[in-house]
């Protein structure tokens, strides 16, 4: 399994390895690397590879469009396919509208705690957890660098009103039964002065929707 | 900022000193430093709406300017805010008494099913700084609250907020619902939020997205200058 560092996935993304002998082309989040290099693993989907943008645009969505159609561009000569594991992820509707008209797929969903969760469940809950703010298992390992810093909370905590002030509980949508990252998503909930609640999703409709991509043409 | 700055008397600054010191200290987030000049400025004589307009509105326009060109970000815009909140706490009540100039009535909120408001917030503050009235429904807004309050005022402008995907198109359902009551054209429809564009706005029937908050000032001026221009022909 390719080894990559979080600092890395957060900022710089994941180049592909080269498609000798991978037809299919996965297109991500930096913050979805770790889960999708399991899928690859898990079911022995060799005809795959992945390539990621950088995570931390996660904070700044109007960067996702170009990035996905320049990576799409660039590779679409090297793969059968390229499959796009985004959902909407805060693009206001422009990736999907994007994906259409490069002719490749993408994930369905508004972003990764919906799919995560499944869809369909996600959706039918939402209306309940408005006030819910999602880690995932990247989110929770990466939650400092992130999150924290990035929103100056380590140098100015009397911003936490400000940003938090609205909600009332981290859920902590786990891919894997991991204590420590378990316990460290408790200790990011407890800072955020947020009730605690661990949901084991497993990958969701991610899996699903990677199993539905074709091996050969 | 440098232990130079630290030594700054404010009390003994000239007016010409002091107005660009309050500009730093909004830039620097110094929440205490902004309201003692203000309380400075208006003890000097100055009318509560200059001190609003050239000292913190202006202040507030250069942080505008440096979030936009990528040298501030999000912690140090809120930061500022913050301190200009302050400064305005001060100054809201006095300006009314001072009879400033009121550019327009605003109702503001952000949509059903979303609980995010630092943007509206920020919005807020910088169109009461612009001289707007502002009535601010506070977050997960269903369709009934924001047209009972534009019923039951004196309103030029609708701002609606979303951050989710999931909730921007409620936009759409509030604008829906003010054409069925034949009120939509009585007023002008702001809309903004980090995953909308200007095709959302369009689509949806508002009148412009504002991609922040001094777009949203800026276009909210244009707007009333429009209408007081047709009102006038």
């Amino acid at each position: 399994m390719i080894e990559v560092s979080d600092h890395t996935l957060t900022e710089q993304g994941l180049d592909a390895r080269g498609s000798d002998p991978a037809r299919v082309l996965v297109l991500a989040c930096g913050a979805l690397a770790r889960e999708i290099l399991a899928l690859f693993k898990i079911n022995k989907w060799d005809h795959m590879d992945l390539t990621c943008l950088p995570a931390k645009w996660h904070m700044t969505p109007d960067l996702i469009t170009d990035g996905v159609e320049d990576v799409v561009r660039k590779h679409r000569g090297d793969y059968d396919q390229i499959f796009v594991a985004y959902a909407d992820c805060g693009t206001g509707g422009l990736l999907e509208t994007k994906c259409a008209e490069l002719g490749v797929e993408m994930i369905a969903g508004p972003h990764c705690y919906s799919f995560f969760e499944g869809n369909d469940v996600f959706a039918a809950t939402a209306e309940d957890e408005i006030t819910a703010f999602y880690l995932t298992d990247f989110l929770v390992s990466v939650f400092d660098s992130f999150f924290w810093k990035p929103m100056g909370l380590d140098r100015h905590p009397e911003l936490l009103e400000m940003y938090f002030g609205n909600y009332e509980k981290v859920v902590y949508q786990a891919q894997t039964e991991n204590a420590e990252l378990t316990a460290k998503a408790r200790d990011c909930a407890a800072r955020m002065g947020l009730r605690f609640e661990r949901r084991f999703t497993g990958y969701g409709d991610l899996q699903t929707a990677l199993a539905g991509i074709p091996a050969a043409r | 900022m440098s232990d130079q700055e630290d030594d700054i008397i404010l009390s003994e600054l000239s007016d010409e000193e002091l107005v660009p010191q309050i500009h730093d200290d909004l830039y620097d987030g110094l929440k205490e430093e902004i309201e003692e000049s203000v309380n400075i400025l208006l003890g000097r004589g100055w009318m509560p709406y200059d001190v609003l307009t050239k000292a913190l509105v202006e202040g507030m326009r250069i942080v505008g300017i440096d979030f936009r060109d990528g040298i501030l970000f999000v912690p140090e815009v809120l930061l500022a805010a913050n301190a200009m909140k302050g400064g305005m706490a001060i100054l809201k009540p006095l300006l009314a008494e001072t009879g400033a100039p009121r550019l327009g009535n605003m109702v503001i909120g952000t949509v059903k099913g979303d609980i995010h408001d630092i943007g509206k917030n920020l919005v807020t503050m910088m169109m009461e700084g612009a001289g707007f009235e502002v009535k601010d429904l506070g977050i997960n807004n269903p369709v009934e609250n924001y047209l009972d309050e534009l019923e039951n005022g004196d309103y030029d402008i609708l701002g609606m907020s979303a951050l989710l995907t999931t909730t921007m198109p409620y936009m759409k359902v509030v604008i829906d619902t003010m054409v069925e009551k034949g009120m939509r054209d009585d007023y002008t429809v702001l809309v903004g939020g980090a995953p909308l564009n200007e095709e959302f706005g369009k689509a949806i029937g508002a009148d412009a997205y504002c991609r922040d908050a001094a777009v949203a000032v800026e276009t909210a001026k244009e707007f009333m200058a429009k209408k007081h221009n047709q009102m006038n022909a």
